[in-house]
């Protein structure tokens, strides 16, 4: 029995036989090709480019439909690559020139753009021939259509072991048996872990190595919650193992049980717990899982994949559909926070790039640069309102004087409404997202203008730790278990409670069981989670002690490193939740 | 054929975006160019090209440009640099 430690990336256990994947699909064969037939061949080569074009529309489509816009760009520089002369002229010349088959040409020139890349030192540059093999490899895929050992070729439930896999490889898995990977490279977020995540498939990535240590047939543990994968586990870790995975799959069943039952803790604390809504989905699933509300509404998708801006009557009829889908529980709508790279995308102003997006201008900055797009929701929000229960949210919020403007643009909007003769009465709560930290840090100053708070932690966190969460070479870093983060969302909800307002979390840390318990210990009054996790945590708050957490989290406070407050929260709530 | 020695100033350096952007204006015209660094040459474009020549901040390369619009072409990219890649 061998344990590995890697990167957690996608949560869940999986057991099963191990299937090495061997990147090997770039070792083609080389035929000679005559004269009369080189013209047939290089439209051959053609035939594939235009099919890989094909792959690229489609993984771009699923890649939208399943994570969103940020991730797509992949795509975009995929495309890029296929009209690299790398591709659209050397190939065709080899072909040409050696009378040699398409995809031995095409290898020829991958390998020796691999052996070129592998002379830089700079790990950026270096790392960008995955992009390029990426593309290779959908390319040969095309040209040669037998004999391909391929993931897509999987036909028996395994645990797939690979060096890398490409985010097009991932896509795939949820269609094929595979029941979770590891892979030597990668982090928390890269795009790859980002993608299991969402499909639900456990994974452990960065595991240096495992490649070599796992062969063909191994049984394999993979657990996901914890990074760490056993090679041919002892009787005792697999027993442990198939019954932890058995009580995972029953409390599954069971899980659509605690629909009609309170959200409240075995001590009888409630918690409300909420969801995050994509505005483009149908809200009627989830109105169907009878939650109290919507936490967010993520109303930047609604600018996302169109040509002109959403008008005011466009926001309106989205916000009425939930409100009606919802029966008028409460909605918290959050103004769109959109990235300063979106704006050309969203059709309006240039395309000026930011060197650093996540400093740069976003969220309520962004819209009070803009304030015509800021007007035109706010104004759709406030008619909404006037009809159900609804909440605004302001996101990104830096200091006090954002909440002010936005109080003053709101304002207007009532004077301008009762002088068209339209009068807009019922004033709707506003709250702010805290997930800069001066936000947390001044958060006393900023909760006489609002009546409630919501912690965004996903930002928090990476704001806090200076941890750019997509960047693979610091991603280890960012975890959301890091006292610094603790003590900062302790001081909110502190606060806020002793001025009687709300405190909501609506980041990934309120959807995992663990951290959620850590969140309720604190104090939290309102998680809001993803549809899809919703029974999961409803089910976790039902087992947890509210007592208990307010120990652990206690506890939690005064340790020194993310580390110790894993330690420490895991063990509780395995012994005793 | 004309021959131009820049520095490169932006503070990411060739990397990806300012890479494909570098393709980009170059391809809009007809004139070959090509990138010189430490003795290496990659076509101007194409992107991976430009990538494997791995050209950080404080860089120095040689652009050729040969062609019927060389020097528009020149200038053009030329300005890329100067203008930071529109990075700041």
């Amino acid at each position: 029995m061998i344990i590995i430690k890697g990167v957690p990336a996608s949560s869940g256990i999986a057991i099963g036989k191990a299937y090495v994947h061997e990147d090997d699909t770039l070792v083609v064969e080389k035929r000679m090709i005559d004269k009369a037939e080189l013209k047939n061949e290089v439209k051959r080569f053609k035939e594939a480019v235009r099919m890989t074009y094909k792959d690229l529309d489609a993984t771009e489509e699923k890649v939208l439909r399943m994570l969103g816009k940020q991730h797509a760009k992949l795509i975009e520089t995929h495309r890029l690559i296929l009209k690299d002369p790398l591709i659209t002229q050397e190939v065709q010349t080899r072909i040409m020139r050696e009378e040699i088959n398409a995809e031995y040409a095409l290898s020829q020139i991958l390998e020796q753009a691999n052996r070129n890349f592998e002379k830089i030192d700079d790990e950026f540059f270096r790392e960008r021939r995955h992009d390029l093999f990426d593309v290779g490899k959908r390319l040969i895929g095309h040209l040669v259509s037998e004999n391909r050992k391929s993931l897509y070729d999987i036909k028996e439930p395994v645990i797939l072991i690979a060096h890398n896999l490409y985010p097009s490889d991932t896509i795939y898995l949820r269609e094929s048996e595979v029941l979770g990977f590891c892979t030597d490279i990668g982090g928390k977020t890269s795009h790859t872990a980002l993608l299991a995540q969402s499909m639900e498939i456990p994974a452990v990535v960065g595991l240096s190595d495992v490649t070599r240590q796992i062969k063909n047939g191994d049984i394999v543990i993979i657990d996901g919650d914890r990074g760490i994968v056993i090679i041919n586990p002892g009787p005792e870790a697999l027993d442990k193992y198939q019954k932890t995975k058995r009580k995972a799959k029953k409390d599954e069943k069971n899980l659509e049980r605690v629909k009609d039952l309170p959200c409240v803790t075995r001590d009888g604390k409630k918690i409300n717990l909420v969801l995050n809504l994509d505005p483009r989905e149908d809200p009627a699933g989830p109105a169907a899982l009878k939650s109290d509300g919507v936490g967010l509404v993520r109303t930047e998708a609604i600018y996302m994949n169109r040509s002109v801006t959403p008008s005011e009557e466009d926001h309106f009829n989205i916000y009425t559909g939930i409100l009606r889908a919802f029966e008028n529980k409460p909605v918290t709508v959050r103004l769109a926070d959109i990235g300063g790279d979106k704006l050309a995308e969203i059709g309006v102003g240039s395309t000026e790039p930011e060197a650093n997006p996540f400093m740069g201008l976003r969220g309520i900055r962004l819209f009070l640069k803009h304030t015509d797009l800021l007007r035109t929701q706010l104004r759709a929000v406030l008619r909404t309102a006037q009809t159900g229960h609804v909440k605004i949210m302001i996101p990104m919020v830096t200091t006090v004087s954002e909440v002010k403007a936005v109080k003053k643009i709101i304002n207007d909007i009532y004077v301008e409404s009762a002088r068209d003769g339209k009068p807009l009465s019922v004033k709707p709560e506003l709250g702010v997202m805290v997930e800069v930290p001066s936000a947390a840090i001044t958060i006393d100053g900023i909760l006489s203008e609002i009546d409630f708070v919501s912690i965004g932690t996903n930002d928090l966190i990476q704001y806090v730790l200076a941890v750019d969460r997509i960047n693979q070479h610091v991603a280890d870093m960012y975890d959301s278990y890091n006292p610094a983060v603790l003590r900062l969302i302790h001081l909110v909800i502190q606060t806020a409670h002793k001025k009687g307002k709300e405190v909501s979390v609506c980041g990934e840390m309120a959807s995992d069981p663990v951290s959620a318990a850590l969140l309720i210990g604190l104090g939290v009054d309102t998680l809001s989670v993803p549809p899809r996790k919703y029974y999961k945590i409803k089910h976790s708050i039902r087992s947890l002690s509210f007592q208990r957490c307010a120990q652990l989290a206690q506890q939690a406070l005064v340790l020194a490193a993310g580390e110790e407050v894993r330690e420490l929260m895991y063990t509780a709530l395995d012994e005793n939740p | 054929m004309i021959t131009e020695d820049v520095k490169i100033i932006n503070r990411l350096g060739l990397h990806a975006r300012p890479a494909a952007m570098f393709v980009q204006t170059a391809t809009r015209f007809e004139s070959d160019v090509f990138v010189r660094k430490d003795g290496s040459e990659v076509n101007g474009k194409s992107v991976m090209g430009m990538m494997m020549l791995a050209a950080g901040c404080g860089t120095a390369i040689t652009l050729v440009v040969d062609g019927p619009d060389e020097k528009t072409a020149m200038v053009e990219l030329k300005k890329l640099f100067e203008k930071k890649f529109e990075e700041e």
